[in-house]
């Protein structure tokens, strides 16, 4: 990667983010992610019950859009561009110590970053840690007595606990991409404009301009 | 960098060296500046962690934490206490003392229906047990009162082929059943007040079923029906994998 910067892009002043593998793999995602966790509002807040009840037609769109949740992911490893976002996503590098501090002070300005920031790091890896708790507690919820040494009341505490702080870390990546219509724009289209790569993601545009 | 390659040996050392060197190289080129701690990785093995020690401890932590969430005044905590609204049916209709009716059908020797006033006017009875839902909610010491499920029976007067009931309910879905042995049971009754005071709408009301053995999805709400059958019809939820035995005690925990 030197020298042909920019060569291979369409428009010369954006900056190519996510390949269409990587945005379908996000946009499946986030359509099952908001079915499943509207599903559990309407089963689980008594208000929002009321409104609606049919009870087992919302468990059953529940169940469902929870097991396939993570089929995008699964399908989208076939596509290299999606296993190199998936490396660099998991790695620590120096300077994301430097924007968690950043963070945790309330330091305003650029924080230094490289394609993915440390938050989007630590986001990526605790959903994926989060999810398959909510599967298995799910599936024994579902299948009552499939291992009768863990109690039902145990999985149903889990459940709603990991769902409430899933329902509370979600908001606040809606949040943040609600105010960044950079960063929107890049998962919409996969292009992001130089400028807004500077400013969130400086060590990853450096390293595009080769 | 050294090169000592006089030794027997070191030209193989050297040679696995640069085979090192070659795959750092390889890595470096996948990654370049992000070869650091695999921190993604990490916070997703602390969070399964996390999910499997709190399923580890659950028991022990539960009433524990029940206290501390019964301050919670958004009643969106799990274990906060209080009952959950849960129907099967789109809408419910609301059924005041003027329109409600409980019908008394089947294999029995005197069908017979009931107005609201006509079951207050029977001999009440007060049953207090613990609500227990599937769904990981209960209310413990909760007060129902009403009419004795045996004493209903005994006025519309059992064929003697009836073994089972089947209840129905006015949002028109929901159905349940018992066997006629565990209808006679004295903690089981068509309450008419929970915790003193009459059933509201939400909690089932004005009339409803309460079991105090079993789990809450067999105490139906609404009812609007007994009928009584020679052989158990699964209610609703026993349609879709529910035990048609909904016994608390048998629970695996």
């Amino acid at each position: 990667m030197t020298s042909t910067a920019g060569s291979t892009s369409a428009a010369p002043d954006r900056l190519r983010r996510f390949t269409r593998p990587e945005r379908l793999v996000h946009r499946a995602t986030a359509t099952l992610m908001l079915v499943c966790v509207g599903t559990a509002a309407f089963l689980y807040v008594g208000p929002l019950a009321q409104l609606v009840g049919r009870r087992h037609l919302l468990v059953v769109v529940h169940e469902w859009s929870g097991i396939l949740l993570p089929a995008p992911f699964l399908l989208g490893l076939a596509a290299r561009s999606f296993r190199a976002d998936l490396r660099r996503i998991n790695r620590l590098a120096p300077y994301d110590r430097e924007w968690l501090r950043a963070v945790r002070r309330g330091t305003p300005g650029p924080r230094p970053a490289g394609k993915f920031n440390a938050g989007q790091k630590i986001w990526a890896g605790w959903i994926a840690g989060a999810v398959p708790v909510m599967m298995f507690t799910g599936l024994l919820m579902w299948f009552t007595g499939l291992l009768p040494w863990i109690s039902r009341a145990g999985a149903i505490f889990v459940h709603d606990l990991t769902a409430l702080a899933i329902g509370v870390v979600v908001l606040g990546h809606i949040r943040l991409a609600w105010r960044d219509p950079g960063a929107r724009l890049g998962m919409r289209t996969g292009w992001v404009t130089w400028g807004w790569a500077r400013r969130n993601h400086p060590r990853w545009a450096e390293e595009e301009r080769g | 960098m050294r090169n000592d390659e006089s030794l027997t040996g070191a030209g193989r050392r050297a040679r696995e060296e640069a085979a090192a060197a070659r795959i750092t190289d390889v890595n470096d080129r996948r990654h370049p500046k992000e070869s650091g701690a695999p921190i993604a990785r990490r916070a997703m093995l602390s969070m399964l962690g996390a999910g499997f020690a709190a399923l580890a401890a659950a028991p022990l932590v539960q009433d524990g934490w029940e206290r501390l969430a019964s301050s919670d005044p958004t009643g969106l905590l799990p274990g906060s206490g209080g009952f959950r609204y849960f129907s099967v049916a789109g809408s419910v209709p609301e059924r005041t003392a003027a329109d409600y009716r409980l019908e008394i059908g089947g294999l029995v020797a005197r069908p017979v229906t009931y107005t609201l006033a006509e079951l207050r006017a029977m001999p009440q009875t007060r049953v207090v047990g613990d609500v227990t839902c599937t769904d990981g909610w209960r209310v413990p010491r909760t007060p129902f009162t009403g009419v004795s499920l045996t004493h209903l029976l005994e006025v519309a007067g059992v064929r003697p082929e009836g073994r089972a009931l089947r209840f129905t309910c006015f949002d028109g879905v929901y159905t349940e059943s018992l066997t006629l042995e565990q209808a006679r049971r004295s903690d089981v009754v068509v309450a008419l007040d929970m915790q003193d005071k009459p059933l509201t709408h939400e909690r089932g009301g004005p009339v409803r079923l309460y079991v105090a053995p079993m789990y809450f999805y067999k105490s139906a709400k609404w009812l609007s029906g007994i009928s009584v059958t020679d052989q158990v019809v699964p209610g609703y939820w026993e349609e879709y994998g529910y035990d048609v035995d909904g016994w608390l005690d048998e629970r695996g925990a």
